[in-house]
């Protein structure tokens, strides 16, 4: 019996476990596929927010201000990457700085702080490769960049050290109450829980109404980016973002923890939540509004491209609320999602604690996760320590990324544990590079069915029918 | 710090020619550094016969071919290090590297010869719409599993762009039992070789789709199909003519890339044209001492041309060393009409013999080459020019009296 | 009978134009050497490939392989169903003879690589 089951491991259910780890407390997280991040954390825009874009007073506006002051210190403990680049609003015309100054009193309104408007020449000081035309700029310092899936991982991964249990390829059918507590069950095994924390994105309705909590719906809005050759770094360095029209919030601009310029999102409400497709005229209009920004933007250093899907609620705002004492809804976690992320985290405890569940400090909590990139970010020398003990880490096998297998290795052997080649990106880098696994990747197929003991033939890109490889050829009389 | 004369960085056919010429020129400190775990570089995983018939007036197989190569280097004792990754160039000739054994280190190099090769332009470059499942590989990617490791990537296979890889994956799948079902090419002309579309196409009954692209994927876990239309003049899908594909794989033949991330990091200059340095008939790049060879500089169709070009370098590099011969000057440029796309070298430096290398931007029937210098002008007639081929002249010596000379191509 | 064809001989790969009277090549144009005027009569009357592929060797690893001549094109798959069905036994160098006079082609299946 746990005490807390968090459904879904994104990047908000895993800060919730990492939370609630700090407690005597027996939870788990269950996943409906074969990793953590798989959902809406991994494919969006990468931003820690400052804070002035949400109305004042929602939930949205409260947490995100209070979760973007929260993460540069979690970052730090979990040794995540994490950039205070600075983000800008820019603005083309009379109209825009109209709209730059509405954003500047709502940022100090929810409490953003150093916030000021800038014009041409302090813009072009700080972003010189902008179009011409950018007159007027939102100047946010405390808006940040951090990558979303490997505070995902992390949070998770240390929430793991101390204690909670993850629980993958666990799609949960239905939910049952009996006798004050819940039965979760996949069709096949059943989770015992007192106390669930519905934190499962694009699908926490379903799970909602799984108890009989109707009140609200979920919908996929597609966010589809291009990722750009690490040799474009410095074309931009703050976050750049267009100033919000009936249109929309328009196509940002921003440079990635790993040095990348990410370029999207664009936002269309679709019905499908499995169809995380990309689609030519978000090619095009993504492209040409980047231009609009960046004249110089080098669309032939374009490495990929991908598709995320918001899990937009129906309410406004993030809905985050019990239905029952035991049940409680964290939903509708869309922007500014990952910057509330910290604060979401301490708000669920709080409810749980009113809701009656206690919970004592653990003594032996240890806050710290060695960083997934403290060999890519060691000196020389250091390396050569790290070498001399392991010399695994002195192999090259993603040669864009400069990855070695001892850091593969251990990424495969550390919490949460990625079990096929997606997993492997993430935690690595591996195969995220120019040639996008071309090489490493029948490499790191060999790695992953070695270390997970199966077949090379059942490794898989993202789990369940995922293969790699289909057969197996020249199978004389069972030999080789 | 360990010092080389010469150390040539990539052990495949372009390092490993470029080695033994400059052994026998008489360099003896010379290294060749190699990533993988054994010499030969991409020629391993290409089974397939039709290297060496310039070189070695027979039809090899890649693993063939490069064991000449091999033997050579062996028998000559040159030094090679394996599972060795060079991380950094510096503009004084120093290189960073780091292998298992030796962990990070750094060595010192009179003249470095370029010879890294190519890789394959990636799917994320092409943007195609839809969804991210698996069974979208590189063809290379594909020769891989195939070829050294013996697995099977899928059974029901589209393959986009009809370049020689491409090709000769379409032959190797379907010995293997798969079934291809289309190889489209956006472009109205293949890039591969007329004998890879006979014998890897045609023999098997597999349609090749002129004018036609991808435009979107489909499929949740693994590629479920994609959807392919036929493209007009300036390369737009045209939306009447889609058509579904059921299929497990898509495999991208869309070109090659000299991979020069080390190049651009000691300063060398690239041309726009080729990805790879910009070099003199000698091959030396803007960076004095070093060359650059093979698919690094240029994409080759044929490996006995890398050969070719790998012997130039490594005779040069020896010259380099040797004389402590500092560059020419005085530069003949060699400029183009624009349909001759590019040419290697790109400027001569010397009154020497030169070969150049060149190929066109688009098919061309009965045409003649003219070359120019000051009053001088040479033709070559040519029935057909193709872009998937290298084409060669020989600049005679009276032609480089001058500041330039000039290639083109006039009707005949 | 008028036929057209690609010369696979070498990567040059001339358009052959050939005119024919009972399997007989009685007129040819396009070829550059006189190797595509014996491709074409061997096309017509008994199209000849060789076959590369790999085959599994005794320590579980694939090696890669070829025919030493070319061999009747209709034999190719029938070829493949042997070598995929024969382990080689190592170690082996390149050009050793794995399979002797395949399908009675007079064609030896050779490893291209060699493998301790």
């Amino acid at each position: 019996m746990y005490d807390v089951a968090i459904i879904g491991a994104g990047v908000v259910g895993a800060m919730i476990s990492r939370t609630l780890a700090r407690y005597n407390l027996k939870i788990c997280v269950i996943e409906k596929s074969n990793d953590v991040a798989t959902g809406a954390t991994k494919a969006n825009s990468a931003i820690v927010h400052a804070g002035f874009d949400a109305p004042v007073g929602t939930l949205k506006a409260k947490l995100n201000v209070k979760g973007s002051k929260m993460m540069e210190d979690i970052a730090r403990e979990l040794g995540v990457k994490y950039k205070k680049n600075g983000s800008l609003v820019i603005g083309f015309c009379e109209e825009d700085l109209n709209e730059i100054k509405k954003l500047y009193k709502r940022g100090i309104e929810n409490g953003v702080e150093n916030l000021s408007i800038l014009g041409k020449e302090e813009i072009n000081k700080l972003e010189p490769n902008l179009a011409e035309n950018v007159l007027y700029a939102l100047y946010a310092p405390t808006g940040a960049i951090i990558c979303p899936y490997e505070l995902a991982i992390a949070a998770l991964g240390n929430a793991m050290d101390n204690g909670v249990g993850f629980i993958r390829n666990f799609e949960v059918k239905s939910i049952k109450k009996f006798d004050g507590f819940f039965t979760i069950t996949n069709g096949e095994k059943e989770i015992k829980t007192k106390y669930i924390v519905n934190s499962a994105g694009l699908y926490a309705d379903n799970i909602a109404k799984m108890v009989g909590d109707n009140s609200f719906e979920i919908h996929p809005r597609r966010g589809e980016y291009i990722l750009f050759d690490k040799e474009c770094r410095g074309i931009v360095k703050q976050t750049i973002f267009r100033t919000p029209t009936k249109m929309g919030k328009g196509i940002l601009l921003t440079p990635t923890v790993d040095e990348n310029i990410l370029l999207g999102p664009t936002s269309v409400d679709i019905s499908d939540k499995e169809n995380k497709s990309t689609t030519a005229e978000g090619f095009f209009h993504i492209i040409s509004q980047g231009r609009e920004n960046l004249p110089s933007l080098p669309l032939n250093k374009n490495i990929t491209s991908f598709c995320g899907l918001r899990a937009v609620g129906d309410k406004g705002d993030f809905i985050i609320n019990s239905f029952e004492n035991n049940f409680i809804n964290v939903a509708g976690i869309e922007s500014p999602g990952l910057s509330a992320s910290p604060a979401i985290a301490e708000m669920v405890k709080d409810i749980l604690i009113e809701n009656g569940l206690s919970m004592t400090l653990k003594e032996n909590f240890n806050p710290i996760r060695k960083s997934m990139s403290y060999f890519a970010d060691a000196s020389i020398e250091e390396k050569n320590q790290i070498i001399k003990k392991d010399n695994s880490f002195g192999k090259i096998i993603c040669r864009c990324e400069k990855i070695t297998l001892g850091e593969i290795l251990e990424a495969i052997r550390t919490n949460p544990k990625p079990y096929d080649l997606d997993g492997v990106k993430r935690r690595t880098r591996s195969q995220m590079g120019r040639c996008q696994g071309g090489f490493c990747s029948p490499y790191i197929v060999d790695i992953l069915a070695e270390e997970l003991n199966i077949p090379y033939i059942e490794v898989t890109k993202s789990g369940k029918n995922s293969v790699i490889n289909i057969k197996k050829l020249k199978e004389v009389n069972g030999n080789g | 710090m360990d010092n080389f004369d010469i150390v040539i960085i990539g052990g495949g056919p372009a390092g490993m020619a470029a080695a033994i010429t400059a052994h026998q020129e008489g360099i003896e400190n010379l290294l060749i550094i190699e990533r993988d775990d054994s010499l030969g570089g991409i020629l391993r995983q290409c089974i397939h016969n039709g290297f060496g018939l310039h070189k070695f007036k027979e039809e090899l197989t890649g693993p063939e071919y490069a064991l000449k190569y091999e033997k050579k280097v062996k028998e000559l004792n040159i030094p090679y290090i394996l599972n060795t990754m060079v991380t950094d160039i510096s503009e004084d000739k120093t290189i960073t590297a780091t292998s298992s054994e030796r962990g990070i280190f750094q060595i010192k190099a009179k003249s470095i010869i370029l010879a890294m090769g190519c890789r394959e332009r990636a799917k994320g470059a092409l943007n195609i719409a839809g969804s991210r499942p698996a069974g979208i590989y590189s063809a290379g990617t594909a020769q891989k599993f195939v070829n050294m490791k013996g697995y099977l990537p899928g059974k029901d296979i589209v393959i986009l762009g009809s370049g020689d890889i491409g090709l000769i994956m379409a032959r190797r799948m379907t010995l293997e039992g798969a079934k291809v079902h289309a190889v489209c090419e956006i472009m109205p002309y293949s890039g591969g070789l007329a004998r890879n579309i006979q014998q890897c196409l045609k023999d098997f009954d597999i349609p090749l789709k002129l004018s036609h692209t991808v435009i979107e994927i489909h499929g949740k876990e693994r590629v479920e199909g994609v959807t392919i239309a036929k493209v007009d003049e300036k390369r737009n899908p045209i939306p009447e003519t889609k058509e579904y594909i059921p299929c497990d794989t898509l495999l991208l033949s869309v070109g090659l890339i000299p991979e020069n991330e080390l190049s651009k990091g000691a300063g060398i200059k690239l041309s726009n044209a080729t990805s790879g340095a910009v070099v003199d008939q000698k091959r030396q790049t803007s960076v004095e001492g070093i060359f650059a060879c093979g698919n690094v500089l240029h994409v080759h169709d044929l490996v006995d041309y890398v050969s070719d070009e790998g012997e130039i370098a490594g005779k040069s590099a020896a010259e380099y060393v040797l004389n402590s011969k500092t560059r020419n000057e005085s530069l003949i440029k060699i400029e183009t009409d624009g349909k001759i796309r590019y040419t290697v070298p790109q400027y001569i430096t010397e009154k020497e013999n030169t070969k150049i290398y060149f190929r066109v931007d688009n098919i061309y029937n009965n045409k003649k080459i003219i070359l120019r210098s000051n009053s001088n002008i040479k033709t070559f007639k040519k029935q057909k020019l193709l872009p998937g081929e290298m084409e060669t002249i020989t600049v005679p010596l009276e032609f480089l009296d001058a500041e330039s000379i000039y290639i083109g191509l006039e009707d005949l | 009978m008028k036929i057209e064809m690609t010369c696979i001989i070498c990567p040059v790969g001339c358009n052959l134009e050939i005119e024919t009277e009972n399997k007989k090549i009685i007129k040819i144009k396009g070829n550059t050497c006189p190797r595509g005027e014996k491709y074409a009569q061997t096309e017509i009357t008994n199209p000849v490939r060789t076959l590369t592929t790999t085959i599994r060797c005794s320590n579980g690893e694939i090696l890669p392989v070829r025919t030493d001549n070319p061999i009747p094109k209709e034999l190719i798959f029938k070829c493949m169903d042997i070598i995929n069905n024969v382990v080689c036994i190592l170690p082996i160098s390149a050009g050793d003879i794995i399979i002797e006079n395949i399908l009675n082609t007079g064609s030896n299946i050779i490893a291209s690589k060699e493998m301790e």
